[in-house]
């Protein structure tokens, strides 16, 4: 699948933004983080501001970007709209958790409410965003049971490590956060692995003989259909990625996982100034990583469409 | 909206004969200049003269060549939209301009609440949608709705633009959704196919495969070439003296 700049931008920092919404939502009234209106209001800041920016870039992919209200109607049958409907209805707690905490200097009663409800709203937002490509038949990379987990895993460690930053930075880290952070990448690290070694061995749902109906035989193509490569081709095949994918995963591993792995426990023993110095490299090493990440994502993700403009039957799409 | 009908009073598709098409893409043509005239128009073209031309297209013949016993033999395959009964393209898309009509099951897009989000695009297995960079909306076969119910058109018209164009009579159009109609015959006679039926889309289109071959290879080797050694004769005589150095 062709990777839109937008879709990948969006989608990495919404999940970061949910995730650090989510986090704060629930470790706010929980007294876990600082109750001063300073940092609520920087994080809040940072997370609506990640969300925001997300969406406002998911919109660069629309080519009626003048028409994207409407694509809050059709929640009854589309993950699309439902991740639209969920991602403005989430604003309404977020909104009454950030005036209550920065503004009311309050986190208990309704503003507690308010913030389980942004916790719940964003991982709602979040679970919406994995189903639209989970349910995506065609395509067997992004149609498994790894898709949905993944944006989950993802959200929460990048909120996480953001979150730690953040604490560090107004000198409140805790060791057992700092511990948390890490185990979230650590679960990360473990999925997309466990995530690539199934696709690395998952055939196409279909063959080239169920897409043409022709029974028996190996089918090859003996001439496309037009001379230049077309919407279908552009979009659905894209195949640059896949001749360097090896090396791009070694660098999602490397920057995403392993890098912001080894700064974050670092920073969990040292504390101090210097503690904060690798809690912030953290979050610089796994922004990019993550990019990479959800770049190949898109890029290796195979779709059946391929199959009628492959050269020969082999079981593995262009 | 985007749900679907639970069931559609008709099934109006298409049946095409893989064993009569010869490949010609009339049926591209003719889909292609309807169309650009048509519901969904217009059937944008970027550089349509130049050395890279792009545009939007319903219709498009591969062809193929499947090895079977003996040899392999040519298939020309024509790909459209099918108009499935359970289209996710349809169900995925956030706006509601894609939707599937309940009086004729016809998949159809409605430009006007079209975002380009291209989702439809990805939910499609058999690559029946085509983006408009132009007009930034998605655009799909519209089993030449504005045809097929077309009062100023004579009657024997009104089927769409490319069953009309097909020299060789491979494409029919009917209501597959009753089993006495004359493609739902055709369809149980001939043994026609869904295209990719596990992915659960349950298309209405049907692919009638390509018919066994009657005979065995005829054993009839070429008549030996004439040698090219020189002989008697006149000719002979010609060829020795054209054969001569100091000529």
């Amino acid at each position: 699948m062709h990777p839109a700049l937008s879709i990948i931008l969006f989608t990495t920092a919404s999940g970061a933004g949910y995730g650090l919404l989510a986090l704060l939502g629930v470790l706010g009234p929980a007294g876990l983080t600082p109750e001063g209106p300073w940092f609520g209001g920087v994080s809040l800041a940072l997370a609506f501001a990640l969300i925001g920016g997300g969406l406002l870039c998911s919109t660069v992919h629309l080519g009626r970007p003048e028409r994207a209200w409407r694509a809050f109607s059709q929640w009854r049958s589309s993950w699309l709209s439902r991740e639209g409907v969920l991602s403005v209805v989430t604003f309404v707690p977020a909104g009454i958790f950030a005036i209550g905490w920065v503004i009311l200097a309050r986190l208990d009663g309704a503003i507690m409410v308010a913030g389980l409800l942004a916790a719940l709203g964003a991982a709602a937002t979040v679970v919406a965003t994995a189903k639209i490509y989970a349910s995506l038949r065609p395509i067997p990379e992004w149609a498994s049971v790894y898709t949905l987990p993944a944006y989950l895993i993802f959200a929460l460690m990048t909120g996480a490590v953001l979150l730690n930053a953040l604490l560090h930075l107004f000198g409140a880290y805790s060791t057992a956060f700092s511990l948390f952070a890490a185990a979230t990448i650590a679960a990360g690290w473990a999925w997309k692995r466990a995530t690539w070694r199934h696709n690395d061995t998952a055939p196409l749902p279909v063959t080239a003989n169920d897409a043409t109906g022709l029974a028996g035989g190996r089918i090859r193509t003996v001439e496309w259909p037009h001379t230049e490569a077309n919407y279908l081709m552009k979009e659905m095949g894209y195949r640059i990625a896949r001749k360097h994918s090896a090396r791009l995963r070694r660098i999602t591993e490397a920057a995403a996982f392993a890098i912001p792995l080894g700064l974050t426990a670092g920073a969990a023993l040292i504390g101090g100034i210097p503690a904060a110095v690798l809690a912030v490299l953290a979050v610089l090493a796994q922004a990019p990583g993550m990019l990479v990440e959800r770049w190949l994502f898109f890029a290796e993700a195979r779709h059946v469409v391929s199959l009628y403009y492959m050269p020969e039957h082999s079981g593995q799409a262009a | 909206m985007t749900s679907l009908p639970g069931k559609t009073e008709k099934s109006l598709g298409l049946v095409i004969d893989l064993d009569t098409c010869v490949g010609c893409h009339a049926c591209v043509t003719s889909c292609k200049e309807w169309n650009t005239g048509g519901h969904m128009a217009p059937l944008t073209d970027f550089d349509p003269y130049g050395g890279a031309p792009d545009g939007t297209w319903f219709n498009r013949v591969h062809t193929y060549e499947q090895s079977c016993g003996e040899g392999g033999r040519t298939v020309n395959f024509p790909r459209s939209c099918l108009h499935c009964e359970t289209p996710a393209c349809v169900t995925v898309c956030p706006t509601g301009a894609s939707y599937k009509r309940s009086s004729d099951g016809i998949v159809l897009v409605d430009e006007d609440k079209c975002i380009g989000c291209q989702l439809c695009a990805w939910a499609c297995p058999y690559g029946a949608r085509d983006f408009d960079f132009d007009v930034g909306v998605m655009k799909k076969c519209t089993l030449c709705v504005d045809r097929i119910y077309n009062e100023n058109l004579d009657e024997v018209d009104r089927v769409p633009a490319c069953v009309a164009a097909c020299p060789t009579g491979a494409r029919h159009f009917g209501d597959l959704g009753d089993p006495n109609s004359a493609v739902s015959q055709l369809v149980a006679e001939r043994g026609g196919v869904d295209l990719m039926p596990d992915l659960g889309y349950n298309p209405v289109n049907k692919y009638l495969p390509p018919r066994a071959k009657t005979s065995a290879p005829t054993d009839a080797p070429a008549k030996e070439l004439e040698s090219v050694t020189a002989e008697g004769g006149f000719l002979g005589w010609v060829d020795r003296m054209l054969s001569e150095e100091a000529l």
